[in-house]
């Protein structure tokens, strides 16, 4: 396989990219230079402003259409791939009923001010999303879904007293880092009230997350945007039942 | 009228509603709540808070809750008290030091306390009643928006300091209504904030400053651009009542008010909220305020083709508590919203059948179309797409308040590009098509009319169940957006009170007098 790629416009190797950004200063010719200054910083060379138009008093928003010069080394990325096995429903519901000999319990929630429910919801409510049955559908799978707005205290609780052996949190709300604030705040909580070992597993989920921040928030899993209930469950069955905690 | 629908089922329909919706009227006649109470003493002009933040308000109905209950109303205890204190925020200081000792007043007293808590509360509803003379005026002078829907578009910086400009920019660049989105979390606080606010989450507080901040920055606009611009905010969560009052004292012109929104999504109480938003729309009503009701927030739970009908039933039982309320139909901006899975085959005219429906069912309401944010991916040319197919709907079945769809949706909080586009693809329609309704007709006994016919006849089998059920135990089954809110669970239930015999609230006395 190549290790090194360019972005595609119509060429292999021609690196055409388009970008589109707001300038702080009104439609003029400056304003023009400016845009093709910033792509060229960008290293977009040679770049096409194809677009610009004032916004208001003192702004104008640019497209600019241009071939970048920097090369991707597919040997250098890293990102957290998948190391389990994507089960179906049926082989999850077996090897929970064969390894743990009772239900796998789960209980989700939104924390914080979060109330987007959508996350969650798509993951654990029967319906899914997608077409995809959510963890409610799978037998073997014992589902606590807590909703919007709950807080730590009471989600350790329900962790608790419904025996989980895992917590799924969704965080959709970013601004001022709320979603890494409030993981931080769970998993800490978490790490109180639970002996080590006995600790369910963290899992969190919500589209803004950086997948390779497990150790900073303190979780066992971070997924981020497109994640389908299977490989949910695919995970749980991979870490709880298998491992046999 | 285009779809053809059966009067008879229309009616039916509306009859069902009422049935469905009449005990919870009379249940939230004979209840009432700490923030009722506290929007009563908000109209009779108490303000401020104390060094904690903690309103006023707050400090003295806590204390006359403590006292004697809140059954009998908080007006009598108050200014049967007030007679000794001569002034309310003092009084309010000293009950919250612990010094004062309410009692319920009997006899001349009780009668001398009635006398002047009405008057003082009157003195609030008049400020009411002027400012809605005022903003007659300034429609008068400044005009109307010249299109139907009026363009709605949404502020939230988390900073009223900085919401101002973005509010003017977007006024210039052609938005008719400025909704101020309120922080995350505000509808679970059980008092309201004070003071200009300059922290949110994801939104800015609604206070009794920023609105009177915000107002008067779009009376400036309004004069500049010779249109007057409306400003809307939220009264909803635990403090429903008191935010409309505020809303009222300060010229707000629109206000989301749904009748089951915080049971349903903010898991607050079910009696909490009907008593309080019972109370809240008598205001708007006297406050000439137009209320937006919720309805597209079901279908960002629930499926928007299999519970397309949930919208309809929830459309008709806002529109009886609102009437029951005393709000006149064109207060009612009656929500719906373009949230129907765009991979599905003809979705287009699915949505196009569920607008009009809501058009036809409520021919003189201004109703509130919501834009697609459950199926925005992030791919934001996908979503112009999609909003521009929003927008043609929302024209095609003459919809009154276009809330601006944005293609950054489930991305960003808009970027100032981001609402240029979406403005440029909401002219770009009204100029391109504004005039379409009136050649769009549906083909008889087509796809169309049959959909809406559907719908509303799935509407009326659910109503038929909820008056069997009971409206408050349909809604701890899970009818509406999936949620299962039973009546003796939720936030803020512990503020809710019966009426005991004697129960006395002026503002209820002056609002229902007409």
């Amino acid at each position: 396989m190549k290790t090194i790629v360019r972005p595609y416009g119509d060429t292999t190797g021609d690196g055409m990219t388009q970008v589109s950004f707001t300038l702080p200063i009104p439609h003029d010719k400056l304003a023009e230079g400016a845009a093709l200054q910033l792509a060229a910083k960008m290293g977009l060379e040679p770049a096409m402003l194809v677009h610009a138009k004032q916004i208001g008093d003192g702004f104008t928003f640019f497209v600019v259409y241009g071939s970048v010069r920097h090369l991707v080394e597919l040997d250098k990325v890293q990102v957290v791939q998948r190391d389990f096995d994507l089960l179906s429903a049926k082989e999850v519901n077996t090897i929970v009923k064969q390894r743990l000999r009772r239900k796998l319990s789960v209980v989700g929630a939104c924390i914080g001010t979060d109330a987007h429910t959508v996350g969650i919801d798509a993951i654990l409510n029967l319906k899914g999303i997608a077409g995809e049955k959510g963890l409610e559908y799978y037998r073997e799978l014992k589902v606590l879904n807590m909703g919007a707005q709950v807080t730590v205290p009471e989600l350790v609780a329900a962790a608790r007293s419904e025996k989980a052996d895992a917590v799924l949190v969704s965080q959709v709300v970013t601004q001022r880092d709320a979603h890494l604030h409030n993981t931080r705040e769970m998993s800490a909580a978490f790490r109180e009230a639970f002996p080590a070992g006995k600790r369910p597993l963290l899992i969190v989920g919500g589209p803004r997350f950086d997948e390779m921040m497990t150790q900073e928030l303190g979780v066992d899993r971070i997924f981020g945007r497109g994640t389908t209930p299977r490989e949910v469950a695919s995970y749980l069955v991979h870490r709880v039942a298998r491992e046999g905690r | 009228m285009k779809l053809n629908l059966d009067p008879l089922a229309v009616s039916r329909a509306r009859e069902l509603a009422r049935r469905a919706g009449q005990p919870v009227v009379d249940m939230a006649r004979s209840h009432t709540t700490v923030s009722v109470e506290r929007a009563v003493l908000r109209l009779a002009g108490i303000t401020g808070a104390d060094t904690d933040g903690i309103p006023w308000v707050n400090r003295l109905v806590d204390q006359v809750r403590d006292d004697v209950g809140l059954g009998h109303g908080v007006a009598l205890p108050v200014f049967h008290a007030l007679a000794e204190f001569g002034d309310l925020t003092l009084l309010a200081q000293k009950a919250a030091a612990g010094s004062v000792r309410f009692e319920l007043p009997q006899g001349k007293d009780a009668t001398a306390a009635r006398k002047l808590a009405k008057r003082a509360v009157g003195q609030g509803i008049k400020t009411i009643d002027r400012n809605r003379a005022q903003r007659d005026r300034l429609v008068k002078r400044h005009g109307d928006p010249k299109q139907r829907p009026w363009i709605y578009l949404i502020v939230a910086t988390g900073d009223i300091h900085e919401d101002i400009p973005q509010a003017q920019a977007a006024a210039r660049a052609g938005a008719d209504v400025i909704a101020v989105i309120r922080s995350t979390g505000q509808s679970l606080l059980d008092y309201v904030p004070e003071g200009a606010t300059r922290e949110g989450f994801a939104g800015t507080y609604a206070t009794q400053e920023n609105f009177r901040l915000m107002r008067a920055a779009l009376d400036e606009s309004s004069r500049e651009l010779g249109r007057y611009v409306r400003l809307t905010n939220y009264a909803s969560g635990l403090c429903m009542p008191e935010i409309a009052t505020l809303a009222g004292l300060q010229r707000l012109d629109m206000m989301l008010n749904d009748s089951m929104y915080g049971i349903l999504f903010r898991d607050i109480n079910p009696i909490r909220t009907f008593v309080d938003q019972r109370f809240s729309r008598q205001i708007h009503a006297r406050a000439g305020i137009i209320i937006n009701t919720g309805e597209d927030n079901y279908l960002t739970t629930a499926d928007a083709v299999e519970a397309a009908h949930t919208v309809t039933v929830s459309q008709l039982l806002n529109e009886f508590f609102a009437h029951e309320a005393g709000l006149q139909d064109w207060q009612l901006g009656i929500g719906h919203a373009f949230e129907i899975n765009p991979d599905l085959p003809e979705s287009f005219r699915l949505e196009l059948a569920h607008a009009l429906l809501a058009r036809e069912l409520f021919p003189d309401a201004p109703l509130k179309w919501m834009p697609p944010t459950k199926h925005m991916t992030g791919d934001v040319f996908r979503g112009n797409l999609l909003d521009g197919f929003f927008n043609l709907v929302g024209t095609l079945t003459g919809q009154g308040i276009l809330l601006v769809g944005m293609m950054t949706e489930a991305v960003v909080t808009p970027w100032l590009s981001d609402r240029d586009i979406a403005l440029q693809n909401v002219r770009y329609v009204l100029n391109a098509c504004g005039g379409l309704h009136e050649d769009f007709v549906p083909a008889p006994g087509g796809f169309i009319q049959q959909r809406a016919h559907t719908v509303l006849n799935e509407a009326i089998d659910l109503l038929a169940e909820i008056v069997d059920d009971t409206l408050l135990n349909a809604i701890a089954d899970g009818t509406f957006g999936i949620m299962k809110r039973p009546a003796n669970r939720g936030k803020g239930l512990d503020g809710v009170a019966k009426h005991e015999p004697g129960y006395y609230n002026p503002a209820t006395e002056i609002l229902e007098a007409r």
